[in-house]
């Protein structure tokens, strides 16, 4: 599969993924503006938020795939590029309430005179023109990624220490962004918007337009990352990934290219935040959240890295996943988790002993629930719900560790077995929410290292080593030279 | 020494292509390289052997901007270019390409776009994102060719053997055409055959660039029959022909017996 790669080729995700989105951006709104809402056709106003929003994420979820999967470097603090863009846009969105805010004052958002404050601050000058509000959003992430990447990256910052401290950035903004007197709204953000360019951001026809713009912000950051990392310079970016001292000794510098990705890619990230923000209606500093930006990794992780579809993909999943998790049920859970097994299960080699596996785990899970129903007390019956997820436990590692079919096989006899007799029906997962991204992004890693779309028939862009298979074999494994052999006992040294 | 004379400017220090001198590198007390000295005149091929230790590896990354010398002279071309003062990418846009000795190549691209992106040309971030292939895949071909790997060449590097790999490491010194060619132990892991072929392919390189090969191997240097520097504890211990130094009592104590 690796060896059928070919850079030139156009590649047919990327045209199905234009496609589809550029489908999406004409069908949506008429679906939503046009079709009445009896109509069983009708697209209902949230669904297009949601899945505005949803496609605000993917962009995200891109930018930071193509300075991760194309270049290596593991932003923990891309969020807060896109938590700028916002802040830019909702900083717009606020000075186009004017009169109609609780103080009725023409020019002071309602915050600031809350505060008592008399002027506007300097820096919230010109944003009451859109083209300086959209200027805003690409300049100050832009900016500061490149304050930022030309100090870290200068230094040759790398690895572990570059993802805390792009961790350090978002929390300190964070916690600047919570201040009062930073002049952004303190806790409460920026919110109750009314006018964008003239028209009512709470209007179906406004969300409309804004879903069909983030399909459109998508697709054009899509096609820049797609033009970059198709170029002599995507070319470099991998160099750098794979070998960056190397790629040095050949004469490039390294820190040039990484800046140059970064800020764009935070420019990227800018855009997507301001698409968000009318489309949810407010911004405010938990969007700086580092944990925020750890969840964009994860999408990324679980669509695919250093595919760009993919990091939209997973984008689009795992948020799709979110919202009916957290306003959803356990059924729900159970048909999200048993989808993901069976998916999984794709790539799973033995059918066979996965068949008797999936015999064992349904028949353990079938008499432990019998057992455990008759041998609980009714007031504890609720305990019955941490079976299915034992057992799921215990399959897991089972597989983990004998690396064999069966125990797959078992996992998916427990979820079966779970989806049908599951007593938790109606209960609110909200706050399992993390548990389960964590657990995403465990499996994800472990067993599907080249994400759902690795999952796809066709061309890798950019063939990522298996998880924990060493990169390269050691020389001296396969020397044939007798004379050669003798090196094998290397005396340290400090530059060999 | 077959060194092309040089019409030097009265001004410089010296008229080789790489002139070390007083160079001396320590790591936490350790002399890596102690009061090194070494001049390569312009077209030279020379070997550079040594134990474990001597300082060869440390030697090439002075030399690339890799490590600091703690004290000492490091000059380029004439004298004009003082490489303590550059960094890595500044010293390999001079004119100095170097093979590592662990083959290290970009695994995850093709056979082609390795040799590409060592391929002569602008290094910049706009050249490369507006770059057109202009008969590049021509020069690409040929460079192949001369290495032997053109039916690979749409393979991924990572799927090369060995051997190839180290030649693939070679083939993008060739597309870099340095000036100075720094090889670090080319025919490590290398079959017999596979050394002989290697040893061709140098002194072939050798006939339009200067050379410096760092090897272990006695037989290797021996077949590319050129002026040899024995290094040992960070310093030189003897220079002259393969057959004077293997003579030399001294190299013969601390490297070939003892």
């Amino acid at each position: 599969m690796i060896l059928r790669r070919f850079l030139e080729a156009p590649d047919w995700r990327g045209w199905l993924f234009l496609a589809m989105l550029a489908t999406a951006a004409v069908l949506v709104p008429v679906l939503n503006v046009l079709v009445p809402p009896s109509s069983p056709f009708h697209v209902t106003t949230a669904t297009v938020a949601l899945w505005g929003k949803y496609l605000c994420f993917a962009l995200l979820a891109l930018s930071l795939d193509l300075v991760w999967g194309y270049c290596g470097i593991l932003s923990l603090g891309h969020g807060a590029f896109f938590a700028l863009g916002g802040y830019a846009m909702g900083m717009y969105l606020m000075r186009q309430i004017g009169t109609r805010g609780g103080y009725a004052h023409p020019i002071l958002p309602d915050f600031m005179m809350f505060l008592n404050w008399k002027e506007l601050p300097w820096y919230w000058y010109g944003f009451n023109h859109f083209p300086y509000a959209a200027l805003m959003i690409v300049l100050v992430p832009g900016v500061l990624a490149f304050v930022f990447g030309w100090f870290a990256f200068r230094s040759r910052v790398t690895g572990v220490y570059l993802s805390i401290i792009t961790q350090a950035l978002t929390f300190a903004l964070m916690l600047a962004f919570f201040r009062n007197d930073f002049g952004f709204g303190g806790n409460n953000g920026l919110t109750d918007f009314y006018d964008l360019l003239g028209y009512s951001v709470r209007a179906p026809e406004t969300r409309a337009v804004l879903f069909a713009l983030s399909a459109v912000a998508l697709m054009l950051g899509y096609l820049v990352a797609q033009a970059v990392v198709r170029s002599k310079a995507g070319k470099v970016l991998i160099a750098i990934r794979d070998e960056e001292s190397r790629t040095r000794f050949l004469g490039y510098r390294v820190e040039s290219y990484k800046t140059c990705v970064f800020t764009l890619s935070a420019c990227m990230a800018g855009v997507a935040g301001a698409l968000y923000v009318p489309q949810v209606g407010i911004i405010n500093p938990s969007e700086f959240h580092p944990a925020n930006s750890i969840e964009v990794v994860i999408w990324v992780a679980v669509g695919g890295r250093g595919t760009l579809v993919g990091a939209a993909l997973g984008g689009v999943l795992v948020n799709y996943a979110k919202t009916i998790f957290t306003g959803g049920t356990v059924v729900q859970y159970w048909v999200i988790g048993a989808a993901a097994v069976v998916v999984l299960g794709a790539v799973a080699i033995r059918w066979r002993e996965a068949l008797y596996g999936a015999a064992l785990g349904a028949t353990v899970a079938y008499a432990g629930w019998l057992l455990l129903g008759t041998l609980l007390p009714p007031d504890r019956l609720g305990l019955l719900a941490y079976w299915p997820a034992l057992l799921m436990a215990l399959a897991g590692v089972a597989w983990l560790i004998l690396e064999r079919p069966w125990p797959f096989g078992a996992l998916l006899g427990v979820v079966l077995v779970a989806l049908f007799r599951t007593p938790f029906v109606g209960v609110t997962l909200a706050l399992y929410w993390l548990f389960v991204l964590g657990a995403i992004f465990i499996l994800v890693t472990i067993f599907l290292p080249r994400g759902v779309l690795g999952l796809l028939p066709g061309r890798r862009d950019t063939p990522i080593p298996d998880a924990g298979a060493p990169a390269r074999t050691a020389p001296e494994a396969h020397v044939p030279n007798a004379a050669l052999r003798g090196r094998g006992e290397r005396v340290p040294q400090p530059a060999e | 020494m077959p060194a092309h004379p040089v019409i030097a400017k009265p001004r410089q220090i010296t008229q080789s292509l790489l002139y070390l001198d007083g160079v001396t590198v320590s790591f936490d007390g350790f002399r890596a390289l102690d009061n090194l000295a070494l001049d390569i005149s312009h077209g030279e091929m020379r070997a550079i052997i040594g134990p474990n230790g001597a300082g060869k590896t440390t030697m090439m990354d002075v030399v690339t901007g890799k490590t600091r010398p703690d004290e000492g002279e490091v000059l380029f071309d004439n004298g004009t270019v003082d490489l303590t003062t550059e960094d890595e990418a500044a010293i390999a846009q001079l004119g100095i390409g170097r093979k590592f000795q662990k083959p290290t190549v970009f695994e995850n691209h093709t056979v082609e776009d390795n040799v590409l992106l060592a391929l002569k040309g602008h290094r910049g971030v706009r050249k490369t994102l507006f770059w057109r292939p202009n008969g590049d895949a021509e020069r690409i071909g040929e460079i192949l060719e001369t290495i032997g790997l053109q039916s690979h060449r749409r393979r991924l590097a990572g799927a090369l053997s060995h051997g190839q790999k180290q030649w693939l490491e070679v083939g993008m010194l060739i597309a870099q055409d340095p000036k100075l060619l720094l090889v670090d132990e080319p025919v490590a892991g290398m079959t017999d055959a596979e050394t002989r072929t290697t040893a061709e392919l140098l002194k072939d390189i050798a006939r339009s660039h200067t050379v410096v090969v760092v090897e272990h191997d006695m037989e290797f240097v021996r077949m590319l029959g050129v002026k040899v520097t024995v290094l040992h504890e960070g310093s030189v211990l003897a220079e002259g022909s393969i057959d004077e130094v293997s003579a030399n009592e001294r190299v013969i104590e601390v490297y070939l017996g003892r």
